[in-house]
């Protein structure tokens, strides 16, 4: 399995936008609860479209919700 | 996320087993009811033809009927739908699972084939098919069930 290179914020936003739930978020995207879990635990990269929808839930910018990490090769440390 | 992820492992269990059951039965029927009593009939083409035909759309009607089943028993003991929605992450998972065992049945073909240009009896190639199909069936399901636990 290929480590998930995005990480983000789905989690807090979610807290700070009256608490909804998992299963509110994923109504409103149009995906199944279960994907937005895979999401928010990092085992799923949304596409594009996605991920343009689920910040448009929390009406807030892309790069507010997700960010990329890239792989840190432990030899340049 | 427990209840989402357990409708959809029970579905893909569901499908496991019957198709399980289905080649196991249907080989046991076609055993009994034609080669015991008539051992020669393994070479015979016309017969392997039919058992094709007749698995085929078999399988495809038990399974939906199981799953009709499946889902009334389920809605009663659980009060829980089966998910119909299927979003991006069960079509990749489903092309993901698509992929597997097409290679799956890939390696079957070719090895069926190969049995024949090595002069083996045609029972072994139609076995072999009949086989490499049961597996890639069993391993994508299996597949599906650890994408959809572990991720991807």
């Amino acid at each position: 399995m290929s480590r998930c290179l995005i990480s983000n914020n789905i989690r807090k936003l979610r807290f700070y936008t009256h608490e909804m739930t998992q299963q509110e978020l994923a109504d409103r995207t149009g995906v199944t609860r279960q994907t937005i879990i895979a999401i928010e635990n990092g085992k799923y990269s949304p596409t594009l479209d996605l991920a343009f929808r689920i910040a448009r839930v929390f009406n807030t910018q892309l790069e507010e919700v997700f960010s990329y990490m890239p792989e840190q090769n432990p030899d340049k440390e | 996320m427990k209840e989402n992820t357990y409708s959809r492992e029970k579905q893909i269990l569901v499908s496991l087993i019957t198709s399980v059951v289905i080649l196991g039965c249907y080989a046991l029927y076609v055993y009994h009811r034609y080669i015991s009593v008539n051992p020669g009939i393994i070479n015979d083409l016309k017969f392997w033809g039919k058992a094709f035909l007749v698995l085929i759309p078999l399988s495809i009607l038990a399974q939906i009927i199981i799953h009709i089943v499946f889902a009334i028993i389920n809605k009663i003991v659980t009060n829980e739908d089966i998910p119909v929605l299927s979003d991006e992450r069960d079509k990749l998972i489903e092309l993901k699972t698509i992929r597997l065992s097409h290679w799956i049945f890939i390696g079957g073909f070719l090895l069926a084939m190969g049995s024949q240009a090595a002069g083996m009896e045609p029972w072994i190639m139609f076995l072999t098919l009949i086989l490499s199909g049961f597996t890639a069936t069993i391993v994508s399901e299996i597949a599906r069930i650890i994408f959809y636990r572990k991720g991807f």
